[in-house]
């Protein structure tokens, strides 16, 4: 039942916005005339419209976006000021100085970095491992098995909220980061665990089976050979993992207390609640907490639109 | 698979099939530990806890279907789902409008398409709490961007986040801001549609809004579907801009079904009322995709085969 929106999303998985709109079908969707005199004065008219109506549009999206920046650079006088300043007079970088000053946002940083990379590097073993399970090994139960993982796609998180919370409440690990980590090692990410099985069943099967005869285990040949071949989806699973831990709110909210072990995302709230009337300062944080993200968009764009082409699952 | 047919043809287990069968567990076991301990096991667990009073401080007691009953005539959870409805019914429909159309016009031959879509879907890569708390401020009746912009239209500045027949509103149009990923779903969707068929249509004297009705949409349905599910449990499972931007305020006009079972879980301590509530949200949310699942075989279109 999953399964068929699933492929759905999964026939986007080789789609990214680069290589659409290199695709020449791509621009001709709604093209009135499919013979040459297509571009004809009235279609020019109609693009060119379209082409106006969209740079306003797409601005109004970049709005927010500019306006947090820009203000985490003003000072208070610019931010409370009508008609509204869009640009500083100058840079007031002193902002961000104080940001670090208030709260302690190099502990926040340096917290978000270990349970991110943690539960990331979590994610992408236990996945490929499962999913080497799923894709490669016939097994009895193995479709019962893989039906479950399906399955717990549509389950709403909140329904093991409470219960998990008492589970860690007993082991002792409130407090810990170890609810935000050890979960993600045990491949219960279901549409990770499926990304990497289509993308396993994909690859041909001949190297493995050569180096099965050679007496390879199979750990070496899911290591040595399976891996290597899957970058595209490993990249695609730790970047997409990535933007969930380093989003999640509600964990953290719940599970840790003390403040020298917050993440970054309740660092955030925490300016927000203390420092109401200095928005410059909220904004500095808020934009601190951005700036990675934009960095790793930049790098991986390709990952990061994949990831949500193929789930459109996520942290939300 | 091959080797599934031998295991059945054989009645004896080769000693290879063993092996298989082990190292098929073995390497499995993350998920079949993972699944037991943090998704079987807490299901099981909630489930008794429906049945009990606990605070953590006292035993849990046992009450039977009190929490339940309770569920039913709690004038706050009625308040709860209705929020999240309201909030669902209105949001997902416009989102998916606009996302679709977005995709449409970036697949059409204009200028700079890859900036628009980076433009369109960079809200995505903003942190959740971030842009709640940048939102909190655009909707600031006396210093926010929006008031501003509406002035210049002649429009009086609103108290969007302090009024509470304003405020589900204004969430529904700060959800808007975050449609990037149904756009590049909807984009990759568009792309793939073969331009033959598009052709077809033409040759057949289909217009523009003929090929658009009786081609596009047709193929685009899967995708629509599969945005629509994806939304709407999304939707009811919104927390993070009510528990930063309003803490479920004014009036509870945004107290949304999550952040109630929040609030009883962890801020007043009613473990088994917070489990009641979340299953009471889990057959919600179940029924309605399954029920979607139902009615998609009336409208959702797919191609044979694969």
């Amino acid at each position: 039942m999953t399964m068929r929106s699933d492929r759905q999303a999964q026939g986007a998985l080789a789609t990214d916005w680069q290589s659409t709109s290199a695709d020449p079908q791509a621009g001709s969707v709604l093209r009135p005339r499919l013979d040459d005199k297509s571009r004809s004065g009235w279609e020019i008219a109609r693009l060119a419209v379209l082409q106006v109506f969209m740079t306003l549009l797409v601005i109004t999206f970049l709005v927010p976006t500019f306006w947090m920046i820009s203000s985490s650079l003003k000072v208070s006088t610019e931010v409370f000021a009508h008609p509204i300043v869009w640009l500083p007079q100058d840079p007031h970088w002193n902002n961000y100085v104080k940001a670090f000053q208030l709260l302690p946002l190099t502990r926040f940083i340096y917290n978000t970095l270990i349970i991110v990379l943690f539960a990331v590097v979590g994610t992408v073993v236990s996945s490929a491992l499962v999913a080497y399970s799923f894709a490669r090994i016939s097994w009895p139960g193995r479709n019962f098995w893989f039906a479950l993982l399906l399955a717990t796609m549509m389950l709403p998180d909140v329904v093991t909220l409470v219960p998990r919370f008492l589970i860690f409440k007993n082991l002792k690990w409130i407090d810990t980061w170890l609810p935000l980590i050890v979960p993600y090692w045990a491949g219960i990410g279901a549409i990770y665990v499926f990304l990497m099985r289509q993308f396993f069943r994909g690859i041909p099967m001949e190297l493995e089976d050569a180096a099965e005869i050679d007496g390879a285990s199979r750990i070496r040949v899911l290591v040595q050979i399976l891996l290597p071949l899957s970058k595209p989806v490993i990249a695609t699973v730790a970047v997409f993992a990535l933007l969930q831990h380093y989003n999640d709110f509600m964990n953290p909210l719940i599970y840790i207390n003390s403040m020298d072990k917050w993440p970054l995302a309740l660092g955030i709230r925490a300016y927000n609640d203390s420092y109401t009337q200095n928005w410059e300062v909220v904004f500095a944080a808020s934009t601190v907490m951005l700036a990675p993200m934009v960095a790793i968009f930049l790098v991986a764009q390709r990952y990061f639109v994949q990831g949500i082409a193929m789930t459109g699952f996520g942290g939300r | 698979m091959a080797a599934t047919a031998a295991v059945s043809g054989k009645r004896r287990v080769s000693k290879r099939q063993l092996r298989d069968w082990i190292a098929g567990y073995l390497f499995a076991s993350p998920f079949i530990i993972g699944f037991s301990v943090f998704i079987a096991f807490p299901m099981f667990y909630s489930v008794y806890l429906i049945f009990v009073e606990w605070d953590l401080l006292r035993p849990p007691v046992f009450v039977g279907f009190a929490n339940l009953a309770q569920m039913f005539k709690d004038p706050k959870v009625n308040l709860s789902l209705y929020n999240s409805a309201f909030y669902t019914i209105f949001a997902v429909p416009i989102q998916l409008t606009i996302s679709f159309t977005l995709a449409l016009a970036l697949t059409q031959k204009i200028r700079f398409r890859d900036f628009y879509r980076a433009g369109f879907y960079m809200p995505i890569i903003v942190p959740l709490v971030a842009s709640a708390v940048v939102w909190q401020r655009v909707l600031h009746p006396e210093f926010g961007i929006l008031n501003e912009a509406l002035g210049w239209f002649g429009i009086e500045p609103r108290m969007w986040l302090f009024e509470p027949r304003l405020t589900k509103p204004a969430f529904i149009f700060m959800s808007f801001w975050m449609i990037g990923r149904q756009m590049v779903i909807f984009i990759a969707g568009l792309g793939s549609i073969p331009e033959s068929l598009k052709e077809a249509a033409s040759l057949d004297g289909a217009g523009t809004f003929g090929r658009l009705r009786y081609v596009i949409l047709p193929l685009m349905t899967p995708l629509i579907f599969y945005n629509m599910v994806i939304a709407i449990i999304n939707s009811f499972q919104s927390f993070v801009p009510a528990m930063i931007m309003t803490e479920g305020g004014p009036q509870d006009a945004t107290l949304f079904v999550v952040l109630n079972i929040y609030r009883n879980a962890f801020q007043y301590f009613n473990m088994g009322y917070a489990s009641a509530l979340a299953w009471e949200l889990f057959v919600i949310v179940v029924g309605f995709t399954l029920f979607q699942f139902y009615l998609s075989r009336r409208w959702v279109y797919y191609e044979e085969g694969e």
